[in-house]
């Protein structure tokens, strides 16, 4: 009775399972986005407006716009942003995905991750580090001239660095990772690793000074987050493909802009289902409090989406502490997360569920009839912007997201004729 | 599996509630799983209704 | 006094951790008032009830819990009472320590359980007719423990049951001992030849023990829920229970228990055991002698006249009604004669306090005739207890209706209600006191000690008036149970209370004694 459902949601955990998500080089946001204008800025999360926009948002846009030469104090930003000369779009509409506020401006280099299963592409900024960053909201002179140095520096290394050494297969990346103690949202240790020595002799061959390279390869080293930027447009990438089955009850994106957590559910398209983003209850730094944390925020529970990230939280007990819980917890949370997926990852197996593949595919009917609401690990920004990381803990997306996807989703079939009555 | 067949197999428990049962099932050394129940939907009746309307999809 | 309210957003509980999590609290220094509670509309009346209700309920869901507490500041604060609360559950999960993972849905138990059979439902009422129909759409057996579960929803759901060949037991069906394995409210019994369908929990309860007493065992005890015999739902359980007991080739003797079914579903009843090549015994209680026979089946007049009626017709013994004692004549006219001795002369009345049911209607039935009893469960509209003039006269409740289980565990399950009323209803005007003692799986751990400490109590209390009081008990167990047949006698015993060897004889004897005190006055 439900078959063209369960047809449906077979087809497109088959597209997920096969996804290869390959990183095949790099390039400048505006010449290898689609539709990328000087006049659009792409943040994380559903739509939003910049009056509606928290502080890291508007933090973001401010730098982007003094680094893109449009402003030159954080005044005159904040005048151009609400002046309607700026164009606001998700990244998720331009195949794209960023962390925290997750701007992205027409000049920022981009990772070029391309799905060999079926020929779509995703694209990510480079991870900035840790302290003062735009992605948080800062937007003070340190935070330009970083970006300046990533564009003039770490960019055109890192290019012609993959240029030398091949694509390389981040899905073998990631599954290797999860089983070294990250879950590639808020754990990314391993997989930096990982990827710092495979390039490695790569950079040296690179064409630049050596005092370029040594920059480069202390930067990344720098960074245990570097590989956050690769592992979330890998995630898009493997799941993009999968949004277009009709009937299917699978979620394909999660993300939120500080203000809205939103969905997308693959029958029912492009349409996002939106609720006011949750206060992260975590584990906050000395000195910080829920009181001064911002809602939700970033697209970086693309991870969550795919199944690894919080969901597979078994396999990086160290995260666990971070955000205030034990091994145990850890376990129990993915346990609870087979409860609404649909299959077992193929690619990412989990040693401490006995190498159960990693929880695959929400489903939100599951998810409304279980009450168990998917699980995130998250860093917590602080609500004024450029203050920057004030926590971390687990959160949850709103269950009113998924209720009014399973009524839309309903009303669909509906109107195609195909409920009996 | 009828009445007459339940009769004829080893007993295997699904509990759904006071965790007394399922204790009492136990020290009897009947195999019981209890579920960590919380009301199907939250008990919202639009969500029932629309999962059930899914259950009745035509083929 | 301070009135706060704490709330924990889409938490669960079930009903008897959070009632006897309210008791704990209660306890706490400072703590005048305190309830635990989901934000149903049952608990926010209580709560209102109790004066505990505040501007912060209006954003209750039936999701949420609530600690609503009336506090002394001075001496306690919501956090320590919300520290105790998480103590407590922590002291009840920590003691499971390593526990196996419990699914959170029916739907992911079965793919947990492969082979499961049976689902157990105890769930609040009105969450519980959607489980049935997924534990019934995916084939498996359901016992329905909870109430409040609606006519229509027991009839469609019964319907279903019988068209699948499944066993939907309930709602509100405590009893069933299914392949020698109690479920709920079930006593320790032999495995053996007599099969028993059964719409009444403590009936069920008190002849599966009386049938173990006699050295007979059980081969399947089918509950059927209290309505199964009503009009509206046709008897479905009782018939698909007794035909599945015809074709089960380890049952030898059929047992049928219930209040007295409407005449339409009596008929079907009937013309089955018309045509039954075994034994039935029927207990309609208080139902129809002539008809019972006409049909070839057996008739009875208590619960243990069914057990020994059955015991005997399974050894191919003649049985009659028995309506006498264990014990000779003799004795028990010297038993009454000493008991009503003690008494002085305006002791005229009786205070008969239930834990069960049936057994307490078994008591109104041979009791409610001869005297005038007021009750929760009256023979006579003008005999209700709330009828009583001035708080005197006999007295005879079942303390497990809803009126008194009201945010309250069940008397069988906590013998707290038992005792206040043991505190508030007997006085220096009770000249007997006659009570169920209900042991086995789902009742407390020692009612029988509970019972006699009341009864020490009341004789030192009444001992200050010069007075005492007679005390008649029956205990529905077996030397299995976990409580002790043999040791919850001694108990009783040991507080010189009159142990009958069943609840029909413990209301014989009570009936003895008020007319001795009759006679006495």
């Amino acid at each position: 009775m439900i078959e063209i459902i369960e047809t449906a949601n077979k087809e497109a955990l088959e597209i997920i399972q096969n996804g290869q998500p390959t990183l095949v080089g790099l390039g400048v946001a505006g010449e290898v986005i689609p539709g990328m204008a000087k006049d659009l800025f792409l943040h994380a999360g559903p739509p939003i407006t910049w009056d509606k926009m928290s502080g890291p948002l508007r933090g973001g846009v401010m730098a982007g716009l003094m680094y893109e030469g449009l402003a030159s104090t954080p005044e005159e930003a904040a005048e151009y942003a609400a002046s309607g000369k700026l164009r606001f779009e998700p990244c998720h509409h331009h195949d794209a995905v960023g962390p925290m506020a997750g701007i992205v401006t027409a000049r920022m280099p981009v990772w070029i991750i391309e799905n060999k299963a079926y020929g779509n592409r995703a694209y990510c900024t480079l991870n900035e580090g840790l302290g003062k960053v735009l992605r948080m909201g800062a937007y003070g002179p340190e935070v330009i001239k970083h970006l300046q140095w990533m564009e003039n520096v770490l960019y055109p290394v890192l290019k012609e660095t993959i240029e030398i050494h091949g694509p390389i297969d981040l899905k073998i990346m990631i599954a290797q990772a999860v089983q070294m103690g990250d879950e590639v949202h808020n754990r990314n240790k391993a997989a930096t690793s990982l990827l710092i020595r495979e390039i490695a002799p790569s950079i040296v061959k690179t064409s630049f000074s050596d005092q370029d390279k040594i920059a480069v390869l202390e930067f990344l080293n720098s960074n245990d987050h570097t590989f956050l930027n690769l592992s979330m447009p890998a995630a898009k990438a493997t799941l993009e493909p999968a949004g277009k089955v009709e009937h299917s009850t699978i979620v394909y994106t999660m993300a939120r802009n500080g203000t809205e957590f939103g969905i997308r559910v693959a029958g029912l398209g492009g349409r996002w289902f939106t609720a006011p983003a949750e206060i992260i209850d975590g584990l906050y730094f000395p000195g910080f409090s829920m009181e001064d944390a911002n809602p939700d925020v970033g697209d970086s529970c693309i991870t969550e989406t795919l199944g690894i990230g919080g969901f597979s939280m078994a396999t990086a007990p160290a995260i666990v502490q971070f955000v205030g819980g034990t091994p145990k917890d850890a376990v129990r949370y993915t346990t609870s997360m087979y409860e609404i997926t649909t299959e077992e990852s193929r690619a990412y197996k989990l040693p401490p569920m006995n190498f159960r593949g990693a929880p695959t595919g929400i489903d939100i009917r599951k998810v409304i009839e279980t009450q168990v609401l998917p699980v995130i690990n998250t860093g917590i920004a602080h609500k004024e912007a450029g203050v920057g990381q004030v926590g971390a803990g687990i959160v949850h997306p709103p269950m009113a997201c998924f209720e009014q996807a399973l009524e839309a989703f309903v009303n669909l079939l509906e109107d195609e004729g195909l409920l009996e009555e | 599996m009828s009445v007459n067949d339940l009769f004829k197999q080893e007993l295997k428990v699904i509990n759904l509630g006071l965790k007394s049962f399922q204790n009492d099932l136990k020290s009897q050394e009947v195999t019981v799983v209890q579920v960590n129940w919380k009301p199907k939907a939250g008990g919202k009746k639009n969500m029932l209704d629309l999962l059930s309307k899914l259950n009745k999809v035509r083929k | 006094m301070t009135l706060k309210t704490s709330i924990k957003r889409n938490a669960y509980y079930d009903s008897v951790t959070l009632m006897l999590l309210s008791r704990e609290l209660q306890k706490l220094e400072g703590v005048e008032d305190v309830l635990v509670g989901m934000g149903t509309d049952l608990n926010l009346s209580l709560a209102k009830d109790l004066g505990l209700a505040s501007s912060e309920f209006d954003t209750l869901t039936p999701n949420d819990l609530f600690i609503a507490a009336k506090m002394d500041e001075s001496q306690i604060t919501m956090k320590e009472i919300e520290d105790a609360f998480s103590d407590y559950l922590n002291k009840s999960s920590e003691s499971e320590g390593d526990e196996e993972y419990q699914p959170p849905s029916l739907r992911s138990a079965i793919q947990a359980l492969p082979g499961a059979n049976l689902v157990l439902i105890s769930v609040p009422g009105q969450y519980a007719a959607v489980e049935v129909e997924d534990a019934l759409d995916a084939g498996l057996h359901v016992m329905l423990f909870s109430d409040n579960v609606s006519v229509e929803d027991e009839l469609r759901l019964k319907q279903k049951a019988v068209e699948k060949g499944l066993l939907m037991m309930g709602p509100d069906c405590g009893t069933a001992i299914i392949n020698g394995k109690p479920l709920c409210f079930a006593n320790a019994v032999r495995r053996g030849k007599i099969g028993v369908v059964g719409a009444s929990g403590t009936g069920t309860q008190e002849v599966t023990v009386q049938v173990h007493k006699l050295g007979e065992g059980l081969s399947q005890v089918i509950g059927t829920g209290g309505r199964d015999l009503k009009e509206q739902i046709g008897g479905l359980m009782m018939i698909q229970g007794f035909e599945s007991l015809i074709a089960d080739p380890e049952t030898e003797l059929i047992v049928l228990i219930s209040k007295p079914p409407a005449p339409s579903v009596a008929e079907k009843i009937y013309q089955i055991a018309k045509t039954c090549p075994k034994p039935v015994v029927i207990d309609f209680i208080g139902g129809d002698k002539a008809a019972i026979e006409a049909v070839g089946a057996i008739p009875c007049i208590s619960l243990e006249d069914a057990a020994q009626k059955a015991v005997r017709a399974l050894r191919g013994q003649a049985y009659t009604d028995f309506t006498g004692f264990s014990l000779p004549e003799d004795e028990v006219d010297r038993i009454v004669e000493n008991a009503v001795g003690l008494l002085k002369s305006d002791q005229t009345e009786l205070r008969a306090l239930f834990t069960g049911g049936t057994l307490a209607d078994e008591a109104m039935k041979l009791l409610g005739n001869r005297h005038s009893i007021y009750s929760n469960i009256p023979l006579t509209p003008e005999m209700a207890i709330e009828n009583l003039p001035d708080g005197r006269g006999h007295i005879c409740l079942d303390l497990g209706e809803d009126q008194f289980t009201r945010g309250r565990p069940h008397p069988m399950i906590d013998p707290q209600t038992r005792t206040e009323f043991f505190r508030s209803h007997v006085d220096g005007r009770t000249g007997v006191i006659l009570v169920d003692v209900v042991l086995g799986f789902g009742s407390y751990q020692d009612p029988a000690g509970a019972v006699a400490a009341s009864v020490r109590e009341i004789r030192q209390r009444l001992s200050a008036q010069g007075k005492d009081v007679i005390v008649i008990a029956s205990v529905c167990g077996t030397d299995l149970d976990s409580q002790d047949l043999n040791r919850s006698i001694a108990t009783l015993e040991a507080e010189n209370i009159l142990v009958m060897p069943s609840n029909a004889q413990a209301v014989r004897l009570t009936d003895r004694v008020l007319q001795g005190m009759k006679k006495g006055a």
